[in-house]
């Protein structure tokens, strides 16, 4: 009895495989296969939630023309590289990967794959078939400084950080410069989670924030824990990543909302139409890699201020890091941008502005 | 009716072999089930899951990267449970090694050091990992302190610890600050086995581990007392074996080779020290332990079959757009099965009737 | 002294998942068994603790789906280890695994959705007592019933009979069933509190915490509710000291960041592990005769008739 049923079970396990390897190889039609490799789940309400809109907007854009898939959860480390080349392997020819952590990971498997194109999302490593792209958010962190600045009358801004890599970093000076130019004795105070997203972390720190005097919230961590929090304590905030209004109704001020889609889109028209071309894409403001959500919770005057200086700098007339820039030391930063910070700079920023009285993990 | 389990007299051969197979049907039973709810083809997605990783010689590769820092893991903590020593920190001694190896690479980064390097690398691995593990182990032997708890909360440390080098003193100068260290040089880079795969020499090693963890237990004094020891605690003090300082070996060894494992994963499949080079193997080398009957041979199976799932979730997220939590619950739900079913070695289950006992052979 | 009110407040949020799932996992473990699968538990019980909340509109009922997940998937680990007598360290990770599927297949449904968090408490007359009103009677009703949890596992287990008995099968099973007492059954009940308890610890956090679900928020709260129960060594008074105080140095570290205290904040981050470490190995050295683990801890029992 017990062999019959033991050979049942090898058939069926055979069965499987015979129709397995049927599906599979029906699906090689001649659509347009494009990859994700996402650090989160695609649930996380930030970060990979909006490479997810983004890609469903990409389908919604092409409809039978491409064939999307995404891997979710991948870790920075090791399973990264495989992951990539599971995606290259089943057909992708187009591959986003869209974590930093990516970078290293993609460049090996693009070196292995040179008919196959990748697209990394906030790294500096590129090659003839690996393209990066990223966000001008400092952009955005101006203008919330400033309205930070007006909405508070403590004068103490609170701030969320994930990790002291530039991206944040150059968030917090950004911030800091567009609030010294409506109140120049503006202070802030800077809790690090250490965590991209730990809610009740992030809560913990919104609280602690506000328990110690600060005011508006601001956060470059991924949930909407520290929303929650403001709204519930009456205070306001700045979501991330997304529209986080639904949390904070009457709270959230605006939100740098990353939208990704129209990049994604004009890619892989570039790949449909084979043109595609391995560049360096840090887009702001003007190209709509990022948008602000609507200005919300603030007078009038506040509203207008916001959204002149949405638009000078989305004209390229108002540079966030316009020299002088002056580091916490009081020493003038070399200017290598002409009459702001060079690119360079801004992405490898690893100095506080004047007026912050932090000292900088790591240094 | 009551259902009992009653001890064997001894060891079944015949269950031994057959409870895998039994367990992997009531999984693949099970799984159709949810496959079926999910409105996916269940045969065709078992077929994903267990068969296409070992149709090709690339996913072959990949299984056994995989599985390499898990075996070796696994061996090590084998021993420990089997002396009743139980160190689940294995993944803290897994950075540790990684940081302590990465320290070699790092400073001899750019120099024109020859091969000694990656040697050195190895084994400054794994006697930090094996010094890291230590503390628990004397914090048990000196203080009775419960080494479940000191080793888990060493975890945490060695976490934030790796993750404090890479954001300040080790980080790659020329990197923009992002919390890598630069990529390790040719000398301090673990060789690949087939040109082209990812498959390296990390994987003959772990072949060496549990060949020689095999000669221990089967066939040394030392590997007696390990199984006495655990076995029966009693009977080991009255036959003159000191139980602490069997704790420190065996501590020690898995310790080293957690460490190992950690620094040749580092030097290997990903070239650099960051955070995040483990996606939790030190936890999932304590299931593989267990799979494996803390027994080397069956670790080697066990480690193989988990890594296959891994690859084989992959493949199942990218060919039939199965969420990745199926593939945990799917996971979940097989160690279930097979723990299950390995409690039939040991017993067999009975049925009693109220009134009258049932008894039946069983084969 | 505001500020230190309002540390207070936060570490009594902060402490208390931890002290509700701590609390059933001592129990658990006061009868011989080792659940490792506390933050499976946990991810599931808040899956379905918020997806009650957003179907019905009631935290209560929340709490309630909550409390039943958690001790549904127990129950799973129960039949394992004391039906089929399978290694307990395997079976809880293996229920951790299983947890974290189940809670983003449940919750991918509640994703993006909100829900009112539970309310503070607010007496009249009591609550507005200068400094220490809002702390005894204006949190939320989870932080005074983990409180009144503790204080029943303890009259459970020092000041009953059955208490007595639990505490029998724990550290020895054997002279236990000797005496006739049904061994597998009370570690059964014992294991269903644990992962009841998990259940709704685990729902609190998207009830009464942070009002919303996301795959993974337990964020391993479960694992450190497992570390309590060996830092109080399995003692309800001391399991309350260790929440507290776990949850005062993770809030007080966040809160020395923000007043600028210039150390690096990964060694701020680790300081409650190494705290961790330090008192137990201090508490074991102070205590002779070794460890109070109930001596069966982990061990499997067969009985044999």
């Amino acid at each position: 009895m017990r062999k019959t049923l033991l050979a049942a079970a090898a058939a069926f396990l055979l069965a499987g495989s015979i129709s397995a390897g049927i599906s599979t190889s029906a699906w090689a039609a001649d659509k347009l296969k494009v990859g994700f490799i996402y650090l989160g789940p695609v649930g996380d309400l930030g970060w990979t939630y909006q490479h997810e809109l983004a890609r469903q907007a990409l389908v919604k854009e092409f409809g039978d023309k491409v064939e999307t898939t995404y891997l979710e959860n991948v870790p920075e480390g090791p399973d990264a590289e495989r992951a990539i080349e599971q995606l290259v392997r089943a057909g992708n020819k187009l591959i986003f990967t869209t974590s930093f952590g990516y970078m290293d990971p993609t460049l090996k498997v693009a070196k292995k794959y040179p008919d196959v194109h990748f697209e990394h999302c906030s790294g500096y490593k590129r090659d003839a078939n690996m393209a990066t792209y990223s966000s001008r958010w400092y952009q955005g962190r101006y203008i919330q400084g400033q309205i930070a600045a007006k909405m508070s009358k403590s004068g103490v801004l609170g701030y969320i950080g994930s990790f002291p890599i530039p991206e944040v970093v150059s968030g917090i000076n950004a911030t800091m410069l567009g609030a010294q130019s409506i109140n120049p004795n503006i202070k802030v105070k800077i809790i690090w989670a250490n965590s991209w997203f730990d809610p009740g972390k992030e809560a913990d720190s919104a609280k602690a924030l506000l328990d110690q005097g600060a005011d508006v919230i601001m956060q470059h961590t991924d949930s909407p824990a520290a929303m929650q929090i403001a709204s519930e304590r009456g205070k306001v905030a700045f979501g991330q990543d997304s529209e986080m209004i639904k949390f904070g109704p009457k709270s959230q001020l605006t939100s740098i909302m990353d939208t990704w889609a129209p990049y994604y889109i004009s890619r892989v028209k570039a790949q449909l139409d084979g043109t595609w071309k391995s560049e360096d894409t840090w887009g702001g403001l003007e190209t709509k890699m990022f948008q602000m959500a609507p200005y919300t919770n603030m007078p009038d005057d506040v509203k207008k201020m916001a959204e002149d200086t949405e638009a000078a700098i989305t004209a390229g007339k108002l540079q966030p890091f316009k020299c002088p820039v002056v580091d916490q030391d009081g020493k003038e930063v070399e200017c290598k941008g002409g009459d702001h910070l060079g690119d360079g700079q801004v992405l490898g920023m690893n100095f506080y502005v004047k007026g912050i009285d932090d000292k900088m993990p790591g240094k | 009716m009551q259902f009992v389990l009653e001890k064997r007299t001894e060891r079944s051969n015949t269950i031994a072999l057959v409870s895998p197979l039994i367990a992997i049907g009531l999984t693949i039973v099970t799984m159709s089930i949810l496959f079926a709810i999910l409105g996916k083809n269940p045969v065709a997605a078992l077929g994903v899951y267990f068969i296409d990783p070992l149709t090709d010689s690339y996913s072959l590769q990949e299984i056994a990267v995989k599985a390499t820092p898990l075996v070796m893991i696994a061996v090590g903590l084998s021993l420990c449970y089997l002396a009743n020593a139980w160190n689940i920190g294995a993944e803290g001694q897994f950075l540790i090694g990684a940081v302590a190896g990465s320290w070699i690479a790092v400073k001899t980064q750019g120099t024109d050091a020859g091969y000694w390097v990656l040697p050195a690398m190895l084994a400054a691995g794994a006697a930090a990992g094996a010094l890291y593990a230590l503390i628990p182990a004397i914090c048990k032997t000196r203080f009775g302190a419960s080494e479940i708890l000191t080793s888990l909360m060493l975890v945490y440390v060695a976490d934030l610890f790796l993750d404090y080098l890479v954001r300040g003193p080790w980080r790659d100068p020329a990197g923009f600050n992002f919390p890598t260290t630069a990529e390790f040089d040719p000398v301090a880079t673990v060789p690949v086995l087939i040109a082209g795969g990812r498959l390296h020499l990390g994987a003959i090693i772990a072949l060496i581990v549990v060949a020689a963890a095999s000669v221990l237990l089967g066939r040394t004094i030392k590997g007696f007392e390990i199984r006495v020891v655990g076995a029966a605690p009693r009977a080991a003090r009255f036959g003159g074996f000191n139980s602490d300082q069997l704790i420190l070996l065996t501590f020690a060894i898995s310790g080293a080779l957690a460490g190992l494992a950690g620094i040749i994963e580092v030097a290997g499949p990903v070239g650099h020290l960051q955070p995040g080079i483990s996606p939790g193997y030190g936890f999932t080398a304590i299931i593989v332990a267990f799979l494996g009957r803390l027994n080397p041979i069956g670790i080697l199976i066990a480690g193989l079959f988990l890594a296959l799932t891994f690859i084989g979730g992959e493949q199942a997220q990218i060919a039939m757009k199965i969420p990745l939590d199926v593939t945990k619950v799917f996971q979940g739900l097989l160690l279930f099965y097979v723990l299950a079913c390995d409690s039939l070695i040991l017993y067999r289950f009975r049925l009693i009737f109220a009134s009258r006992q049932v008894s039946r052979g069983t084969g | 002294m505001e500020l230190a009110e309002a540390i207070i407040l936060s570490v009594l949020a902060a402490s208390t998942p931890l002290l509700i799932a701590a609390t059933g996992e001592l129990v658990t473990e006061r009868s011989g068994v080792l659940n490792l699968g506390v933050e499976g538990m946990m991810i599931v019980g808040a899956a379905c603790g918020f997806g009650g909340a957003w179907l019905s509109g009631s935290i209560i009922v929340g709490a309630v789906c909550g409390i039943v997940a958690g001790t549904l998937l127990s129950l799973i680990f129960a039949m394992m280890t004391l039906g089929l007598a399978v290694n307990q360290v395997a079976s809880g990770l293996a229920l951790t695994i299983l947890g974290i599927g189940l809670s983003g297949l449940i919750g991918a449904g509640f994703v993006g959705e909100r829900i009112t968090p539970a309310a503070h408490l607010h007496i009249p007359g009591l609550t507005d007592i200068p400094l220490v009103g809002r702390i005894l009677f204006g949190e939320d009703a989870f932080v005074y019933l983990s409180l009144a949890l503790v204080v029943g596992v303890w009259w459970f287990l020092y000041k009953t009979r059955a208490g007595l008995i639990l505490r029998a099968c724990g550290d020895n099973h054997t002279s236990a069933h000797a005496l006739g007492y049904p061994v597998l059954r009370i570690r059964m009940y014992a294991v269903m509190f644990g992962g009841a308890c998990a259940g709704l610890a685990g729902a609190y956090l998207p009830l009464a915490y942070t009002p919303f679900f996301i795959p993974g928020m337990t964020a391993g709260r479960g694992w450190i509710a497992l570390a309590l129960t060996v830092f109080a060594s399995w003692r309800p008074g001391r399991l309350v000291i260790g929440a507290y105080l776990f949850g005062a140095v993770t809030i007080l570290q966040l809160h020395a960041q923000g007043a600028g205290i210039g150390i690096p904040s990964q060694f701020m981050s680790s300081l409650p592990y190494l705290a961790t470490v330090i008192v137990l190995v201090a508490l074991s050295r102070a205590r002779t005769g070794g460890s109070t683990a109930p001596a069966a801890l982990g061990t499997v029992f067969v009985p044999d008739r």
